[in-house]
């Protein structure tokens, strides 16, 4: 009975982690920009593999009795690159000129170029 | 009871991966397709922990880590090959080219 509980237990948190990853993927299509896409594809897929990697990890332990390092090791090595790649995709995306959504309110970096431009002269 | 789960987990993460792939197909400048590449990426690493979980094997754990590590080189490299038109620069000797 408790090992059941303990699957159904380790089963939510994995189906949680795969709709966290879906909804990562609506982001993907529905969102307007370069940008915010890159907000919905970096941190929410994150936390979906987050989930789905503990659950596994859980599993492996508990029912296996496998002490998994390389899961471990696979969340720890997602959560430091997810977000230097998104960082590297969105620099490449704005240094080559792609266009911000036409209702977006704030444009920071704008106004520090402009700033850069007039010290130059 | 947990195959249940996984089944399901599988099929919700296989939409999730068809959703990138449009955006992949579709996407109207290159970062877009870059980012649906590097969601596809962590994507099949979820995908390959859960068929680990599935077929009851420690085998395929090694994949989850190259998969992680390859898909932020590759990104890492478009990324670089967008922004600079080159991926691996030389220093300061810019007489070569």
């Amino acid at each position: 009975m408790i090992a059941l509980a303990g699957e159904i237990a380790i089963g939510i948190i994995i189906v949680l982690g795969s709709i966290v990853s879906l909804i990562s993927a609506f982001g993907l299509i529905r969102l307007p920009d370069v940008y915010l896409r890159s907000h919905a594809a970096t941190k929410s897929a994150t936390l979906g593999i987050l989930l789905i990697l503990l659950g596994a990890f859980l599993y492996f332990l508990i029912y296996m009795d496998h002490f998994s390092l390389k899961l471990l090791l696979g969340i720890a090595f997602v959560f430091l690159t997810s977000p230097i790649a998104g960082h590297l995709n969105g620099r490449a995306a704005y240094r080559t000129g792609v266009a911000l959504w036409k209702n977006s309110v704030r444009h920071d970096l704008e106004q520090a170029s402009l700033q850069g431009n007039n010290e130059k002269k | 009871m947990i195959d249940t789960f996984l089944t399901a987990a599988l099929v919700i993460l296989a939409i999730s991966a068809l959703g990138c792939l449009y955006r992949l197909l579709k996407g109207p400048s290159v970062p877009d397709r870059v980012a649906a590449l590097d969601s596809i990426g962590i994507l099949l690493i979820s995908i390959t922990a859960l068929v680990c979980v599935l077929f009851r094997t420690t085998a395929y754990l090694d994949i989850v880590l190259v998969i992680g590590i390859l898909s932020f080189i590759g990104t890492t490299a478009f990324a670089r090959f967008i922004e600079r038109g080159e991926v691996i620069e030389y220093g300061d000797d810019r007489t070569g080219r």
